[in-house]
């Protein structure tokens, strides 16, 4: 089995973000990381090639920073990693990324499944992997909390996805792109050996021409969204009013009026 | 110029969440100050006149309605070939589509299938030089970030569950009701539904308009039964955060945060949660935030609205009895 896992780098979680005066986005002295969500993608493809076989190869469409969340699925067991990158991808919306990446797959050719994480804790869309999936016309499996079952030979695969009401079990044939989410394993830490191999492996870098891609539906002539303000909101006002009283109940009943004074209950 | 508007209702058994009232709402506001109709979408299998003369009560011109056992559960495939047919037999210059699970998934789809843009999670929409600025969270709320979609039409937008009032349904509106048959027979589509496990009872996260949530200092599976009894009270929604979660206390399905679901209730009490960063990114929308905590210094303080500095187990029933007391 050929497992495609799409993965992308971001600011650590903890990071203080800002926005300079020239509308540039900082994370400060940040580390970046391989986007959490992507992680229990990885983790997934790496726990189906043990049981099935195959390999498992991670992708990131960006700049050298993308090599990052590469290193970190290379260090957590994955076989291959590939950069896509072109200066002429920079300013592309899901739509210019979804065609990117459904290209680069493309051109692998003998894929059996894609995996996406939910989002991307930067923009956070939560796009790529259906438009990802409408672009290869794949069956599009987001929100997978358990693949059930999946069978490689017969090219079917089950899946539980978790929506508001419950669990919606589905199935699909292969290939098929699914969208994991936090609950579906634990992804595992990197090794001091994996890290090595990571620091050793070579990392190719795909152009546009490489995966057939066309540079007119990359970038800005190839998306439909612009961004052109990014801004601090503003802060939630101070601390909060502490309700003191002599016993727990006198508080609980101040507290009472408090949200009745505030319509909230 | 045709400036008309889509809005894609969800239904669940029949019943439309109150994210896509929302939407409609906000449609009804931009199609009020700039002319156009409203249109909704409804699809399902069967018995959708109800939600039909239910989405003109809410702000609908028109409705198109489209019933076929193929659509009774949803499916991003079926149901984004047919809004595409729509859109393209149309011509509406927005689609918007509440960011529900199934929202989130068709909105980009549909966007793919006319190469058009999709702004996912608007908090605001407002035009300016006649195009339509969105405003969205970016990096877990901590920076906003405004969009636009200037040449390609129709623009399609999710709007955030919550962030746009629901209008008050008017069961005196008329409105068209138009039928379209259904594009896609079930041996077209590749995914096929063998289930659905509903959760158990309670009220969803999404759309609670209260929520108690329980952290750590809940401490164990059973710390969540005052919480609940409160809840039941308030008629509100369990959270958890990570740490709870992740002691195996509460189901995933209840966590609140930057890994689990983001939430923006008319009122949140947090309850033995500290106030990690990642928790904050799920909650901070909301509009009132009241913290019970024994630690005078925890940072969930510096977001609440108001805080009791005690210990959860003698402070939650204190407060279920208080309100008890009053709502009764
Ligand atoms: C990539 C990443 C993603 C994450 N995503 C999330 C997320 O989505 N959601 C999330 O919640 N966290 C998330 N976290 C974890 C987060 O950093 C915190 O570890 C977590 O939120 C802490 O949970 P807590 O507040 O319940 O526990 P703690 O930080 O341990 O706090 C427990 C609090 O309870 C109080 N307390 C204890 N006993 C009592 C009592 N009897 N009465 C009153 N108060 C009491 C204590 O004073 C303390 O303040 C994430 C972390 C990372 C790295
Ligand atoms: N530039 C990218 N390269 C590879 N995968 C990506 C990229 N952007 C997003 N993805 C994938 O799509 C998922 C959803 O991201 P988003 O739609 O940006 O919230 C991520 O978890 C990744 O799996």
């Amino acid at each position: 089995m050929h497992i495609v896992v799409c993965t992308k780098y971001t600011p650590d979680s903890e990071a203080k973000m800002s926005v300079d005066e020239a509308g540039n986005v900082s994370w400060g002295d940040s580390p970046l990381i391989i986007n959490p969500w992507d992680e229990y993608s990885v983790e997934e493809a790496l726990l189906l090639r043990d049981e099935y076989g195959g390999t498992v190869t991670v992708i990131s469409m960006g700049p050298e920073e993308a090599l990052e969340a590469l290193k970190h699925a290379v260090a957590m067991g994955a076989d291959e990693a590939i950069r896509i990158w072109d200066d002429a991808c920079e300013g592309s919306d899901t739509l210019a990324t979804s065609y990117v990446l459904a290209k680069a797959i493309e051109k692998m050719g003998d894929v059996d499944l894609v995996l996406c994480g939910k989002s991307a804790i930067d923009a956070q869309t939560w796009q790529t992997g259906v438009a990802l999936a409408t672009r290869l016309n794949y069956p599009s499996l987001m929100y997978t909390i358990n693949i059930a079952a999946l069978d490689p030979d017969g090219g079917s695969i089950t899946v539980e996805r978790l929506l508001e009401q419950g669990r919606q079990v589905v199935e699909a044939p292969l290939p098929a792109v699914v969208g994991t989410i936090k609950g579906i394993n634990e992804p595992r830490y990197t090794s001091f050996i994996g890290i090595r191999k990571a620091a050793k492996m070579e990392y190719p870098l795909w152009t546009l021409e490489d995966a057939d891609a066309d540079p007119e539906k990359v970038g800005p002539s190839g998306s439909g969204v612009r961004w052109p303000e990014v801004f601090e909101p503003p802060v939630r006002e101070g601390e909060a009013e502490i309700i003191e009283g002599e016993t727990v109940e006198e508080e609980a009943e101040v507290l009472v009026e408090k949200l009745l004074a505030e319509k909230v209950i | 110029m045709k400036s008309d508007i889509f809005v894609w209702v969800e239904q669940f058994e029949g019943e439309a969440p109150g994210a896509s009232w929302e939407a409609m709402g906000a449609a009804r506001s931009l199609a009020d100050e700039h002319g156009g109709d409203v249109v909704a979408c409804v699809f399902g299998a069967d018995g959708l006149d109800d939600l039909a003369q239910e989405a003109i009560s809410y702000g609908a011109d028109k409705v198109l309605v489209t019933s076929d056992p193929s659509l009774a559960d949803f499916r991003v495939e079926p149901y984004a070939a047919l809004l595409a047919q729509a859109v393209r037999g149309f011509e509406p210059e927005t689609v918007l589509v509440a960011a529900t699970f199934r929202g989130r998934e068709l909105g980009p789809a549909l966007a793919v299938k006319l190469e058009t843009g999709c702004i996912a999670d608007c908090t605001e929409l407002v035009s300016e030089d006649g195009q339509l600025m969105a405003t969205r969270p970016i990096y877990a709320g901590k920076l906003m970030s405004r969009c636009v979609i200037p040449e390609r039409r129709p623009q399609v937008f999710t709007t955030r569950v919550r962030a746009f009032p629901k209008p008050d349904p008017d069961p005196g509106r008329s409105g068209d009701v138009v039928e379209l048959g259904p594009l896609m027979g079930e041996d077209e589509i590749a995914v096929k539904v063998a289930g659905f496990r509903e959760s158990e009872g309670g009220v969803s996260l999404a759309d609670a308009s209260i929520i108690v949530s329980g952290g750590r200092g809940v401490a164990g599976p059973e710390g969540y039964e005052p919480l609940r009894e409160l809840a039941e009270t308030l008629k509100a929604a369990i959270g958890a955060s990570r740490a709870a979660v992740d002691a195996g206390w509460i189901p995933y399905e209840h966590q609140v945060g930057q890994t689990g679901k983001t939430v923006s209730p008319d009122l949140y009490i947090a309850c033995g949660i500290s106030g990690a960063i990642q928790h904050l990114a799920g909650m901070r929308t909301s509009k009132v935030i009241v913290a019970i905590n024994k630690d005078p210094e925890a940072p969930i303080f510096k977001v609440a609205d108001y805080g009791l500095v005690e210990d959860l187990f003698d402070a939650v029933p204190a407060l279920r009895k208080a309100l008890e007391k009053k709502l009764t």
